[in-house]
């Protein structure tokens, strides 16, 4: 499904992080992604960070497609299709902590929103923390870790995933980051005994399952995820260490 | 009795089972060309999910990315897509079908822009364990490939050729619908010692964004697959099956058993399914399977082969 929408709200929320919001009624779950046209540049997938009738991307502007994104206007109009793929799948009266690397916090925006979960936000320093303002709004445990120690914890957020998997019980861990920290995080789950389900990216051409450009072993990353369950996980050879580039060529990752 | 021992006989042969030219499959339907089929992994998946044969990604000489995004999108009744002949190349495509081959049989599919370049990967796509050579002659989107040289029949009669002279494989050639006469495109393909046709790619198309007012694919224009293109497809069928004598491979907007059936009786003695593994997942190999079977016992056929071109009598 495809749909041109007008843009409604535009707000800073880093130095090189915005959130555009439109008025969409197409059905969405938590953990769904659409694919952001950027005319005469590019369109890649991004993670809604509201699925309500009013739905939003959050988009750190790291090259070509993102910055193209970032110059959209409130009034102005911008082509989506989606929502694809599966989302969290959270059963009610579960205890959850969502763990963001990032940007990644966009993706477990609306699940945080819907079960009011508790919440790690971590990045390299301070400035690069994002959307830990909204996540308050709807959580009363939002903790902050950051590689050089400028805000909350210091250190990264899967080391401060694990204190508190030891200090509180959990049933549940949703995470969305870079890959290397969920392959971390995936394996800190793993030794806590915690079940976890992790949000997932790779190049994307179609992202409507047709193509097979995004797959990881013999799963789409967009229509079999973009998340995936604990056991899948652990049948994933390529999670954590290989991707594939727009040829379908392997590239090593870690 | 008869009917009776004739059931039993296609229920220990499989009554799905088809054999043309030189090929023998335990399933009708294929994987098409450009679906989940450009890793080892993908295409394993799909003939554990009941396709009879995955025909891979048009595989070209060198590593190529494709069009840039948007490559892809919905319509009314299909997809529109321009991603532009993307792959591996051939000599890394090697890994991939290592994995495949060892899962069932796969059809290479490659693409040139001379006879010699489609003679050398069919070379290699036979190497690899490639049951048949598929030569792309009718993507409509690649500037240099594809429909560009495989509308003119002199292009297609030569390509075929020479192909047929450098690999033992049984060659297949897949057509254009974006021409005035695809019986004659067919008829190239037969003189140049093609074992089957393979009808229809993409109907070349193009989608406009109104309120952004451009077109949204990167290419401007694409190739229309799904539902939207089924009658053209099966129109194509019908065509040649009456101007061929070798069997004709039906593709275009097959989604159940069905349309499956629609094609084989237009004339198609194997099919291929492309866009319905995005709207209704993989499962729909089985979901075909199961279906076409039953019609085929409720109708009296014992096997694929005694349905072919029966809407043409």
């Amino acid at each position: 499904m495809s749909e041109t929408v007008r843009i409604i709200g535009k707000m800073k929320e880093s130095r090189d992080t915005y959130t555009l919001e439109f008025k969409w009624d197409a059905p969405a779950v938590p953990g769904q992604f659409v694919m952001v046209w950027a005319p005469g540049v590019d369109e890649v997938p991004m993670s809604l960070s509201r699925v309500g009738k009013i739905k939003a991307i959050t988009v750190k502007g790291i090259g070509e497609a993102s910055n193209a994104i970032h110059g959209m206007q409130v009034g102005g109009y911008v082509r989506l299709r989606g929502p694809y793929g599966n989302g969290f799948d959270i059963k009610k009266g579960k205890k959850v902590l969502a763990v963001a690397g990032g940007v990644g916090a966009a993706a477990l925006m609306p699940a945080i929103k819907e079960t009011g979960c508790d919440t790690i936000i971590g990045a390299r320093s301070g400035g690069e923390i994002v959307l830990d303002d909204v996540a308050r709004k709807y959580s009363k445990n939002v903790w902050i870790s950051t590689d050089d120690g400028s805000r909350g914890f210091h250190g990264n957020a899967v080391q401060l995933a694990k204190e508190k998997m030891s200090q509180k019980d959990y049933d549940l861990v949703i995470g969305c980051g870079p890959e290397v920290m969920l392959y971390y995080l995936h394996k800190a789950c793993k030794e806590k005994g915690v079940d976890c389900q992790l949000s997932l990216e790779r190049f994307m051409k179609c992202g409507a399952g047709v193509c097979g450009c995004c797959m990881m072993d013999d799963k789409r990353v967009c229509r079999d995820g973009p998340v995936f369950s604990s056991e899948e996980l652990d049948r994933l050879s390529d999670f954590g260490t290989r991707k594939r580039d727009e040829c379908g060529r392997i590239v090593e990752i870690r | 009795m008869g009917f009776l021992l004739r059931d039993l006989h296609a229920v220990a042969m499989g009554r799905l089972e088809i054999s043309f030219g030189r090929l023998r499959l335990e399933r009708p339907g294929m994987v098409a060309s450009g679906i989940m089929d450009e890793t080892g992994d993908s295409m394993v998946r799909m003939i554990k999910s009941g396709a009879g044969a995955v025909v891979t990604k048009s595989i070209g000489l060198a590593p190529r990315p494709g069009h840039k995004n948007p490559t892809f999108t919905e319509v009314e009744g299909g997809y529109v897509n321009a991603m532009g002949l993307p792959n591996p190349g051939i000599d890394l495509f090697a890994e991939e079908m290592a994995v495949a081959v060892r899962a069932g049989p796969v059809i290479g599919s490659v693409f040139g822009s001379n006879a010699k370049e489609f003679a050398e990967l069919a070379a290699k796509m036979e190497d690899y364990g490639a049951s048949a050579v598929e030569l792309n002659l009718s993507c409509p989107h690649a500037e240099g490939y594809g429909a560009e040289i495989g509308s003119d029949p002199k292009n297609v009669r030569s390509i075929v050729s020479a192909v047929s002279s450098s690999v033992d494989v049984p060659v297949w050639a897949k057509l254009t619908p974006n021409t005035s006469s695809i019986s004659e495109l067919g008829r190239a393909a037969e003189d140049g010692g093609a074992e089957a046709v393979v009808a229809i790619n993409t109907l070349k198309a193009i989608v406009i964004s109104a309120e952004l007012r451009k077109p949204v694919l990167s290419n401007r224009f694409g190739g229309l697959s799904g539902p939207a293109v089924k009658p053209v497809g099966i129109r194509a069928v019908y065509d040649l099956r009456g101007a061929l004598s070798i069997p004709v491979v039906g593709v275009g907007g097959i989604s159940d058993w069905r349309d499956a059936a629609e094609y084989i009786l237009a004339g198609a003695s194997a099919f291929q399914v492309g866009s319905a593994v995005g709207t209704r997942g993989p499962k729909v190999f089985g979901e075909i399977n199961r279906g076409l079977e039953m019609f085929m016992s409720d109708h009296g056929y014992g096997s694929v082969a005694e349905m072919v071109g029966v809407a043409r009598e």
